[in-house]
């Protein structure tokens, strides 16, 4: 595995040696150029993320996976300009992305109709349109009747939908998630999985998705973007051409996850042997 | 992108075996599905009619069983004690009189048309000098909670305004302001607004950085933040904060009006309470106590508790009690 890694790693430093992506084709693509991210005081500060290329085209589904420390949420919280980047540049299409987090996130005085119109609201959406708006997003993730439910009466897995049909109430082409599955359980993650690759596939949103689960990530993404950890730096890409709809039980999404872990796994090796 | 298209041509050469095409999505390996979309509905009408919250109403008797009676019960043995405390001469009679004679007093007061005066001047000024206190308690509360220096500056002081007495505040009132209503406002004031304040940033610090991020990420920011995310957010904190301030503008006016008295001064429970004593009449004292004590529970019961219901159980935060 380390031969490979060192090949891997040796590419990709002389291809971002080679130049830095063109501004010609970066149309309504989310562009991450050379992002370093160090937290703490100058001198003593500690690198989170390291010299991160990335691309995401007009509706492409990218995961990014990573152990622990490898700056996924801080990668996400950069694109959504809730922290800036050290140094580097960071370009996303039509202004502030959609985030999804992994707690629900839905304000608890409002219900859940109220919460998507907010997001209505705030980003100028006149009134009488907000109302049959945000109808129609619950419609879509098949949440119908619910506009007037309390965010207490709905399960985990409602209410994770209700957060995905407000975060598309932003109506930005890209939507960032951050582990938003992470805390379901397994059936109802499973259901969730069907209904993000249908809303992906009919909204034409582009998607970038961050995630420790493995499957999850084959199950999902067009492309598995693999970061280390402690900085975080991408080390590897893999293009998933696994038609979908897929399951997380199809033999090809075991194979891809069986090669994705080994790789994974090595990289965490490597922080036990420094 | 040169690195990554570099780095996505190998991994696809490795995880196809060789093939290295440009994103081969017609492979092959399509099997049969079992579901389809109406499946996917059916699967997860079922998941949310499973994991459903059941929120019950609950009956009326039950209501009346667990909320009303229990306090009727400890009313009446508080009573039940009382009387047989006087029918045992336990104390002599002028210190301790038969419930009986409280009941005369208060009827008495209701023929001579002098109860409702009494009542009405000291919860009138006791709501008034309350809203006044909410004007001045809430922007303050709100500059305390989000601006550093003034924090660090009357934070404390705020917090140990709350343990001062508010009887403390009486004689500098009198000074200051001489007898008049405006001397019981003060002493309000100075009762109730740390406790507004200091419910209010209270509420403020327990809310949630997770909603100040969701709003930011839907674009709230400054004040439109803090009319959307962050004050809603506050609320329940704010609710307490007002139960609490209610009952500190009580204490002070009751504290104002037994110490000031004046005949330009309407005559409130205080005043009633304090002309009882000069009286030597301990019937009329306790009824005075008496009417206090049930026109603070009143106040509270009819105003602030079914606010504070309203808020905690909107946000299902009172499911869980009974």
């Amino acid at each position: 595995m380390s031969p490979a890694l060192t090949t891997e790693k040796d590419d990709r430093a002389s291809a971002a040696a080679a130049g830095s992506p063109g501004p010609a084709d970066a149309t309504g693509s989310v562009s991450i150029a050379h992002v370093h991210k160090s937290f703490g005081r100058p001198g003593a500060a500690q690198p989170v993320l390291e010299d991160i290329n990335l691309r995401v085209r007009p509706g492409e589904f990218v995961c990014i996976l990573g152990a622990s420390g490898c700056g996924k949420s801080t990668l996400l919280n950069l694109i959504a300009d809730l922290d800036k980047p050290t140094t580097g540049a960071i370009e996303v299409p039509g202004g502030r992305p959609a985030l999804m987090f992994q707690e629900h996130a839905l304000f608890p005085w409002l219900t859940a109709g109220k919460n998507i119109e907010l997001a209505l609201r705030l980003r100028g959406v006149p009134r009488a349109e907000r109302r049959p708006h945000a109808e129609r997003l619950l419609e879509l993730v098949r949440l119908g009747g619910s506009y007037g439910k309390r965010v207490h009466e709905l399960s985990g897995g409602m209410r994770q939908r209700v957060a995905l049909a407000r975060a598309l109430a932003q109506d930005s082409s890209v939507l960032l998630m951050d582990e938003p599955f992470a805390a379901l359980d397994a059936i109802t993650r499973d259901v969730l999985h069907e209904e993000l690759t249908r809303i992906w596939s009919e909204t034409g949103v582009s998607v970038l998705f961050v995630t420790h689960n493995v499957r999850e990530a084959v199950r999902l993404a067009e492309r598995v973007v693999l970061l280390s950890s402690r900085p975080g730096r991408v080390v590897r890409e893999w293009t998933v051409d696994i038609p979908q709809p897929r399951r997380i039980e199809d033999a090809d999404v075991a194979d891809l996850s069986v090669e994705i872990t080994e790789e994974l796994r090595g990289e965490i090796r490597r922080h036990g042997q420094q | 992108m040169a690195s990554s298209e570099t780095t996505r041509g190998t991994a696809v050469e490795e995880a196809d075996g060789g093939d290295g095409g440009e994103r081969p999505i017609e492979k092959s390996t399509a099997k049969p599905r079992p579901g389809n979309a109406q499946d996917l509905a059916g699967l997860e009408a079922g998941l949310d009619a499973l994991d459903a919250v059941q929120t019950k109403r609950v009956s009326p008797v039950e209501v009346l069983v667990q909320k009303v009676l229990p306090p009727i019960v400890a009313v009446a043995v508080v009573l039940a004690v009382w009387k047989v405390l006087v029918l045992a001469k336990v104390t002599a009679d002028y210190k301790l009189p038969d419930p009986g004679r409280v009941w005369d007093a208060l009827h008495q007061l209701w023929l001579e048309g002098e109860l409702f005066d009494i009542v009405w001047t000291s919860v009138s000024r006791g709501l008034f000098g309350f809203v006044i206190a909410l004007a001045i308690a809430t922007p303050l509360g709100l500059v305390v909670a989000r601006v550093k220096f003034i924090r660090a500056g009357i934070g404390p002081i705020l917090s140990g305004l709350q343990s001062l007495p508010s009887v403390a505040w009486v004689p500098p009132a009198v000074i200051w302001l001489g007898l008049n209503d405006q001397m019981m406002y003060t002493v309000i004031l100075l009762g109730a607004v740390p406790s507004i304040a200091n419910g209010l940033v209270a509420g403020i610090d327990q809310v949630p950085p997770l909603f100040l991020r969701a709003g930011r990420t839907l674009g709230a920011r400054g004040l439109v933040s803090a009319r959307h995310i962050l004050l809603p957010a506050a609320l329940p904190g704010y609710v307490a904060g007002l139960k609490q301030g209610w009952a500190f503008s009580w204490r002070s006016l009751m504290a104002a009006e037994i110490i000031a008295k004046s005949p330009d001064l309407g005559l409130g429970l205080g005043q009633y309470l304090e002309n009882q004593r000069n009286n030597s009449d301990m019937a009329g004292v306790l009824l005075g106590i008496l009417m206090i004590l049930v026109v603070g529970i009143a106040i509270e019961l009819l105003i602030f508790a079914p606010i504070e219901r309203r808020v905690l159980r909107s946000r299902g935060l009172l499911a869980s009690a009974r």
